[in-house]
């Protein structure tokens, strides 16, 4: 016992380091009642073959479950606690998804359907209406023509189809996170206790790791439908549209709500007479955050079997293919500056009608 | 206009600012400073104990200082504000009575309001703001259009309707505002430092077009402002706030010539009492027989000094629609022109 805390050997047990904390509160019967039956781990292992390295005295443990329970057979191990996780996830696994499964059913629906109109339909189709979606929105020239160059750009690269898919699944999220987005930064301006409340699972959701998002979705849904990558897109990307609409209805010029309220206009006048409309450029730039944001994101989630460039990146990364990757990363790039450079443009057209009039 | 029935009474009205206002009102009723509310019960006295009359077709005024309650006064009478204790009465109904409904109901049919900062809707045009409140009312496309036509023709703004706010000057903007008060055709109009944010050349437009428009119109008109001159030009009722509580009303000239403690005194030393007090305010008894001339009792004493050319051993004949009313002897006017200082303030 030269350091006072190695592992040894005494009576046929091994002694742990925290022994002497069970002894001292008398513990130790009730300790050795309940020695686990796990599995040894390797370092028990070890330890009883007699090939133990001797640790320096500083190598003492932090006392976290592993290495109580060296010392207290009753103490539950990690691996044991992360099982319980596990087994506790997939216990309310069936009541979540009677839930979670019809309302989710919808948004599967959306994203096969739009993914079906942007494959199928005739390239020269997609090409026209996606310019004249954009021509409508932005009212500029200049954002037409790269819009143009970077569809015939993917069309020449063969990437087209691909690019469509990942346009496609954009468009859904943008779409879903605007219509739940929207309504909840509009109750958040008007409710402080809400506002309080939904601000940390905001946080939540934009520090969380990505692929943190995958795992619960993974056990959630049956891979393979759509639906699985877009929530998980839509969990990400909701978030600065949520932001930006809460934080657009505060700013409203309170003299411009007096004179609201002064000439008689109820709560629902108010909001789309006067605040929704003031805090347009707001909620824009929100909705140019949050497509963005679902571009970074179904990028990742072709992980979970998003369609698309995301799809070819993986490919690149799995089977080392450089080129596929590069093409692949090209391609996303460009989708990404298209979307920006348009959903701005429009973002500056409603500011150019709100300056005429601000 | 019958004087007994007023159309808006204040009676009693206490307006403290906090969490807790009705338990710290006591207090307050009691003689509570507002130093020592703020102090002790960290409230801040708003308005306190305030009692006025506003007559019908008159244009009542409230001055006072920055931070002397005038514009929480009238955001009273609309409720834009809560008052802490009193009686709001417009045309016998008391309006801290009314349910929130009655009370969208008052605002878009008896009173409508204009801003300092004008507060115009910045994305929709002048047409589409001078018909707002016939918007919130429901109104037809078609009467919106006319009556704000009709009525941004009257301010001034006749060819502007499709202009947006922020195309327009400040004069011009608050025109709006005033247009914008008069398409909701209120018996009331409520004008919280309407010209304030004005250059004087302006302003003074402004109170020309508001007093022209009064002329015809003849609408109850609260008007706050900081600024006395502006508060005789425009007042048939002239109420004074200190603090948050009535130091003197009454008819201007009146508060003018016989201020009631040294800080209205302050306010009116400064102004040019030869313009602001008109003839009739000093006019004396017929004594004499030989006057130098006749002058209309409406007319301001500086005309009258014009017309005399400095010579104060005249007397004039004051006419009033015809009539003589009274004499004014130049030396009379000349004590006029003398502010009146408190013993206090002199010694």
């Amino acid at each position: 016992m030269k350091h006072g805390c190695g592992p040894f050997f005494f009576g046929g047990t091994q002694m742990a380091t925290y022994d002497w904390f069970f002894n001292a509160l008398g513990l130790r019967d009730w300790c050795d009642a309940g020695t686990s039956e796990a599995p040894m781990s390797m370092a028990d292992l070890l330890a009883e073959t007699g090939n133990a390295v001797e640790e320096p005295f500083y190598a003492i443990p932090f006392p976290s479950l592993d290495a109580l329970n060296e010392a207290c057979g009753q103490i539950t191990q990690t691996r044991d606690v992360v099982k319980g996780l596990e087994e506790g996830f997939l216990a309310i696994r069936p009541a979540l998804r009677a839930i979670l499964d019809p309302i989710t059913q919808p948004l599967s629906w959306m994203l096969d359907g739009t993914l079906y109109l942007f494959t199928q339909a005739p390239w020269f189709l997609i090409m026209a209406m996606l310019l004249l979606v954009t021509w409508y929105a932005t009212r500029s020239v200049s954002v037409m023509l790269f819009n143009a160059f970077c569809l015939s750009f993917f069309a020449f690269v063969d990437h087209f189809e691909p690019a469509m898919e990942t346009l496609a699944v954009i468009l859904v999220c943008t779409v879903i996170s605007a219509i739940f987005g929207i309504p909840i930064g509009i109750a958040m301006s008007k409710s402080n206790r809400l506002q309080r409340m939904v601000i940390p699972v905001l946080d939540l959701l934009q520090t969380l790791p990505t692929f943190v998002y995958l795992i619960p979705l993974i056990f959630l849904f049956p891979i393979g439908e759509s639906r699985l990558y877009g929530i998980a897109i839509t969990l990400y990307a909701i978030v600065p549209i949520i932001r930006l609409t809460d934080l657009g209805i505060r700013l409203v010029d309170q003299d411009v709500i007096e004179a609201g309220n002064a000439f008689g206009m109820n709560a629902r006048q108010k909001l789309s007479k006067v605040e929704l409309p003031l805090a347009l450029p707001n909620i824009m730039a929100g909705l140019n955050q949050t497509i963005m944001m679902s571009l970074a994101m179904v990028v990742i989630a072709s992980m979970v079997t998003a369609p698309g460039l995301g799809v070819l990146v993986l490919r690149g990364i799995r089977n080392l293919e450089l080129g596929v990757g590069l093409m692949a990363g090209i391609c996303i790039v460009l989708l990404a500056v298209m979307l920006d450079r348009t959903s701005k443009a429009a973002l500056s057209r409603i500011d150019r009608a709100k300056s005429k009039t601000s | 206009m019958l004087k007994n029935t007023p159309k808006v009474k204040l009676r009693g009205l206490f307006k403290i600012f906090g969490a807790d206002d009705k338990s710290v009102l006591p207090h307050v009723q009691n003689g509570m400073s507002k130093e020592e509310l703020l102090e002790k019960h960290k409230h801040v006295l708003g308005l306190q104990s305030i009692d006025v009359d506003m007559q019908a077709g008159e244009i009542t005024v409230v001055m006072g200082l920055s931070g002397s309650g005038k514009s929480t006064l009238i955001r009273h009478l609309n409720r834009l504000i809560e008052p802490t204790a009193g009686e709001i009465v417009v045309d016998g109904e008391d309006v801290t009575q009314l349910s929130q409904a009655d009370l969208r109901t008052l605002r878009q049919e008896k009173m409508s309001m204009v801003f300092q900062k004008f507060a115009l809707l910045p994305h929709r045009t002048v047409q589409q703001n001078a018909a707002m409140s016939l918007d919130v009312r429901g109104m037809d496309k078609e009467t919106q259009d006319t009556e704000a036509r009709k009525w941004l023709e009257r301010v001034g703004l006749g060819g502007y309707e499709d202009h947006y706010p922020s195309q327009l000057s400040g004069g011009m903007q608050q025109r709006v505002g005033i247009a914008r008060a008069l398409t909701a055709n209120t018996d009331i109009m409520l004008m919280d430092e309407a010209f304030s944010a004005l250059d004087p050349l302006i302003r003074t437009d402004m109170q020309d077009l508001l007093l022209e428009l009064q002329l015809e119109l003849k609408k109850t008109i609260i008007f706050i402002t900081h600024d006395l001159d502006e508060a005789l030009k425009l007042a048939d009722h002239l109420v004074i706030l200190k603090d948050g509580a009535v130091v003197q009303q009454g008819e201007p000239q009146g508060i003018l010539l016989n201020p009631a403690d040294p800080y209205i005194e302050d306010f009116v030393s400064d102004i040019n009492r030869a313009r602001v007090l008109r003839i009739r305010s000093i006019t004396n008894p017929l004594k004499s027989k030989k006057f130098s001339g006749d002058v209309d009792a409406d007319d301001n004493l500086e005309s009258l000094i014009a017309l005399s050319e400095g010579d104060t051993a005249l007397t004039y004949r004051v006419m009033s629609d015809g009539e003589p009313i009274g004499e004014l002897n130049m030396r009379d006017l000349v004590k006029a022109l003398v502010p009146r200082i408190s013993s206090t303030q002199a010694a």
